[in-house]
């Protein structure tokens, strides 16, 4: 963070030519995996990611279990190939950390008391990286798990909102996250204005960071639209 | 598992409690526990502090080694931040290889200390793209009696404060700087809401009746460089602004009575 010697904003505009308050373009598919009870593919600008659900299933080990309530499980992972700079394959402490969040962000919707002692997998495999992959990846997940026909109360939906050039800007992409003062990805329910994730790293007032909230919760709406579309779709097809 | 019964009780306890305005210890909702930060216990450590925050207690400890820099800043030191969960700590840490819990713990306190900028990292090149000062922070949790976080981060920038390079151990006397320069002091201030009460400084019990969290990293001058939410329960939109306010006052308490 904080490179100096590149200009983020030109005459008003983002390097995509986007304004700071516009969303990547999103592409989503639901029930893209044969073998996964759930599925969705989600594009995000040039974020590529997959999401499958697989459950309620017995839980193991058995200590393990909860005999109240199903034990959701993630788990965030980059395909090797999905940065510039390989990743050497396997959990790392960032993706610990944000299998650990995007668990918590999607916890609240999910009617876990109807399985007890069962666990409920989701794995999102990020296949393409342009900064914003957690939110992406929560984004894909919510979708697949109501794919899977797990009991929900509510879609979540997820974005980042940042800090460029002194700007606050909704949903940023690598080079704005790379050379930007200020990144927060953030989950929600957007019908609810429930927040289920935020994280915040860099550095902003709090002026600002009521901003980026503002326009993180205008763009959750208009994913939970998507994501509502993209599942209508997918069961008016079958 | 088999203590399932008895932790429904604490927690009920704990919730009901606070929903007739009281927290066990006595406290107001927003009053911390009795701090003490303590610099320099450790020999051996360039910068060391203990922290206590009621009964938890986190040992920081601050080494500096000459390394690589990263690739993509060839001309700045590297911070590396780590938690440790030791069994000694409490009955629910287990040995072997860290957790989320403890990833996440040494994560938020990295990401505080360097959104904020806290040091100075372009101060620490010894030769560019060869060899920089990397600052290892390394938190080793004692006693856990919840809020590791704020106690791990105030340990941190405790310890981080007047340290003395060791140049002439690796035999660069007189390369850069004499001490870590420090920029800035950013504090941790974590929060639950039980019942929809905002509780600071949650305990133990208090952490485990809450069902969501969050903590706000603040700098001195009232901006922000970190925020983590926790839990399995979302937070209300204007409660976060709320936790975000009462975040950035706390700090604002906590730094100028120990920093």
């Amino acid at each position: 963070m904080k490179e100096e010697g590149i200009e983020l904003i030109k005459d008003g505009k983002r390097l995509d030519g986007r304004g700071f308050d516009e969303l990547r373009p999103i592409k989503i598919e639901v029930g893209v995996l044969k073998r996964a009870d759930g599925s969705c593919y989600f594009e995000l600008g040039d974020n590529k990611v997959i999401a499958a659900v697989y459950g309620p299933r017995e839980m193991h080990p058995r200590h393990a279990q909860d005999a109240k309530m199903a034990v959701l499980k993630y788990r965030y992972n980059m395909a090797p190939f999905s940065v510039d700079e390989r990743k050497r394959p396997g959990p790392d402490r960032r993706s610990v950390e944000i299998s650990k969040v995007s668990r918590e962000a999607l916890e609240p919707v999910i009617i876990r008391e109807f399985y007890p002692k069962t666990e409920i997998d989701v794995y999102v495999e990020i296949l393409q990286s342009d900064a914003g992959t957690r939110t992406a990846g929560i984004n894909a997940a919510s979708i697949a798990l109501a794919d899977a026909g797990i009991p929900m109360k509510d879609l979540v939906s997820s974005v980042a909102v940042g800090k460029i050039d002194g700007e606050v800007v909704l949903d940023l992409n690598a080079v704005e996250d790379n050379y930007g003062e200020a990144d927060m990805p953030i989950a929600m329910i957007a019908r609810r204005n429930t927040i289920t994730a935020l994280q915040m790293d860099g550095r902003m007032t709090k002026d600002e960071f009521e901003k980026g909230l503002k326009l993180a919760m205008n763009a959750c709406q208009q994913i939970y639209e998507l994501q509502r579309t993209a599942l209508i779709e997918r069961y008016s097809e079958m | 598992m088999g203590l399932e019964i008895m932790d429904e009780v604490r927690r009920d306890y704990t919730y009901n409690l606070v929903r007739r305005g009281k927290r066990e210890d006595g406290r107001d909702f927003q009053d911390y526990r009795e701090i003490k930060v303590e610099k320099d216990i450790i020999k051996r450590a360039e910068g060391s502090a203990r922290v206590k925050i009621g009964n938890t207690e986190v040992l920081v400890g601050v080494k500096l080694e000459p390394g690589e820099p990263f690739p993509d800043s060839p001309d700045k030191g590297v911070i590396i931040t780590n938690a440790e969960l030791v069994p000694l700590a409490s009955p629910e840490f287990e040995p072997g290889p860290p957790n989320e819990d403890s990833v996440q713990l040494a994560r938020v306190v990295d990401r505080g200390i360097r959104g904020s900028e806290a040091i100075d990292l372009s101060k620490l090149c010894i030769e560019e793209g060869e060899k920089v000062w990397i600052v290892f922070i390394d938190i080793h949790v004692l006693d856990n009696d919840g809020n590791l976080v704020d106690a791990a981060a105030l340990g941190a920038i405790a310890s981080l404060l007047d340290i003395h390079i060791p140049a002439e151990r690796y035999g660069l006397s007189g390369k850069g700087e004499d001490m870590i320069p420090m920029q800035d002091k950013p504090v941790a201030v974590t929060m639950v809401d039980i019942g929809g009460e905002i509780l600071v400084d949650p305990n133990y019990n208090e952490e485990r009746a809450a069902v969501s969290g969050l903590t706000v990293i603040s700098n001195t001058d009232g901006t922000l460089s970190g925020i983590q939410k926790y839990g399995r329960e979302g937070l209300e939109e204007d409660k976060v602004s709320e936790m975000v306010d009462i975040g950035i006052e706390k700090a604002d308490e906590l730094r100028r009575k120990f920093l």
